[in-house]
């Protein structure tokens, strides 16, 4: 039942919204536009097409340390290496945490 | 309308589009919801029509409008110019967006903007009503700037293949014709203009098909710049390796006029050249209802927005985005930007019609790759973030970069970036 899960997505963002105006942690919907941004080859909210790979549901903490060692040169790449170093650490995290949460 | 209002209205939207997918989405969130017209189906305006649903839980309803019935990609037509693809490979449906997404779709022409009256009139008579209006209506050739291009004619023999369709495969068919021996120039405009290492690649498809059906032919690219304008070393390195004595690149070669009827080419300063083949690329500006419209306030030519929002500087409650705005520095005219455009803007419209704040930090990124034979691809790469003192989108330092040599692998990603694209602008 897709078009519920959106509605249950779209009430916690609501909520956690209003939470995050109390913390640091960024907005939930700001770092649901950041990880649309990685739509393009990872596909809509990281359910990838054949021959890039999904971050749909993927693990949160192998997501953020790939990242960073993307952003480190400390793992080879032929984009990546590029693009991971426009985002801060904290970005990288809270878009992985986006990715994490959506369904595989 | 208050929060809370809209989420019952979304609430309504969803159990409604449960049932909605097999009745036809058509109606989905009633005739209360707040109104979005999006015009122009392009990688700009499907991904705004797609995320507007999607990101409004399906309450806000989407008008697009889009007078061809499908979808052509720029990216990846070279190679249908190149012979390795067809029209097939880079023609795609808009079905998804109105079944999946319950867009209404209207093939039609918009003539006009009322922004008083907040209408749009289209072409075959009618008119829509907006809350908020997205214009993704791409770009518009400035034939005045090259006369003779004018003459009764000349369009449809000296052809431009910069907005994917009938020209591409007409394009291609020219190149087929061409006996071995003749020249095929392609004429540059100055920057900015849209795709710019479209045209290099372009060079290169055609080259790779000369040296295989045509060896005698050669390629003479004549760019207005004073240099290639994108990932030059490396074009300039699979001119040099690949395609030697076929390729000859000629900088500051600005057209000034075209002659048809003979398929020859005048400069500004240097002398005029004839080909068998001539494919002129012309200036280009917003497209025409943005400029009609009063929004290309940029020299006339680009339109201005703010881009927490990608709402225009000269109309309230009207949005631009893709190829026809104002760039941000080192910001290029793409298909992948105009994709991160659209869901920018789309973010930003589901936000000010239920009376939130935009998000004030937007980041996206660009990745364009170019094909300089079927299979081996180079790729440039952009990181872009809001500046919150100097209102614009500004690279990231330190991000972004090129390939270090044209391989297959890229080549690889490369399809698997456009499969991805479509289905993120489409389905």
């Amino acid at each position: 039942m897709k078009n519920w899960s959106y509605l249950i997505a779209a009430v916690f963002c609501v909520a956690a919204s209003a939470q995050a105006q109390t913390n640091n942690t960024p907005d939930p919907l700001q770092v649901r536009s950041w990880a649309a941004g990685c739509a393009n080859c990872h596909g809509t909210n990281g359910r990838a097409e054949t021959g890039n790979e999904s971050l749909a549901g993927a693990n949160k903490d192998e997501m953020v340390k790939k990242m960073l060692d993307f952003k480190a040169g400390r793992r080879p790449a032929t984009i990546m290496h590029q693009l991971s170093k426009g985002y801060s650490d904290a970005q990288i995290v809270a878009i992985a945490g986006y990715f994490a949460a959506q369904k595989k | 309308m208050k929060r809370r209002q809209f989420i019952q209205t979304a609430s309504a939207g969803s159990a409604l589009g449960a049932f909605g997918l097999m009745s036809g989405c058509a109606s989905i969130g009633g005739s209360s919801g707040p109104k979005v017209v999006v015009v122009g189906g392009g990688y700009g305006g499907a991904t705004a029509a797609k995320y507007v649903r999607m990101w409004s839980d399906y309450g806000i309803q989407v008008t697009l409008i889009e007078p061809n019935a499908n979808f052509w990609s720029c990216p990846i037509s070279n190679l249908v110019i190149g012979g390795s693809k067809t029209m097939a490979d880079v023609t795609m449906s808009y079905d998804n967006l109105v079944k999946r997404h319950g867009v209404n779709l209207i093939k039609d022409y918009v003539t006009q903007v009322d922004p008083d009256k907040r209408v749009v009139k289209l072409a075959s008579g009618g008119e829509v009503a907006y809350d908020r209006l997205i214009l993704s209506p791409g770009v518009d050739f400035m034939m005045d700037s090259l006369p003779g291009m004018n003459k009764a004619g000349a369009q449809d023999k000296v052809l431009h293949a910069w907005k994917a369709g009938a020209q591409t495969l007409a394009l291609r068919k020219q190149l087929e014709a061409m006996p071995d021996g003749g020249v095929y120039a392609l004429s540059i405009p100055l920057a900015p203009y849209r795709c710019p290492p479209g045209p290099y690649e372009r060079a290169c498809q055609v080259a790779e098909y000369f040296s295989k059906a045509k060896p005698k032919s050669k390629v003479l690219i004549l760019d207005a710049n004073d240099d290639v304008t994108s990932k030059g070393p490396l074009f300039k390195k699979a001119w040099a390796d690949r395609y030697k004595g076929i390729v000859e690149y000629r900088g500051k070669h600005s057209a000034v006029d075209v002659d048809a009827a003979t398929n020859t080419l005048k400069f500004e300063f240097n002398d005029d050249v004839k080909a068998a083949v001539l494919n002129v690329i012309p200036p280009m500006r917003a497209g025409d209802i943005a400029v009609k419209s009063g929004l290309a306030t940029a020299n006339k030519r680009w339109c201005e927005v703010d881009f927490l929002t990608f709402e225009s500087k000269a109309a309230k409650n009207v949005h631009v985005l893709g190829d026809s705005i104002q760039i941000a520095p080192a910001m290029p005219k793409s298909g992948h930007m105009a994709n991160q455009h659209g869901k920018t803007c789309a973010a930003a419209v589901v936000a000010l019609l239920t009376g939130k704040e935009p998000n004030n930090l937007p980041i996206y990124n660009n990745t364009c790759y170019s094909f300089v034979s079927s299979e081996d691809v180079v790729h440039v790469a952009s990181v872009h973030a809001y500046d919150a003192d100097k209102k614009t989108m500004l690279t990231v330092p330190g991000s972004g970069g090129v390939s270090s040599a044209a391989n297959e692998l890229e080549g690889r990603y490369a399809m698997a970036w456009a499969r991805n694209i479509w289905a993120d602008t489409l389905a």
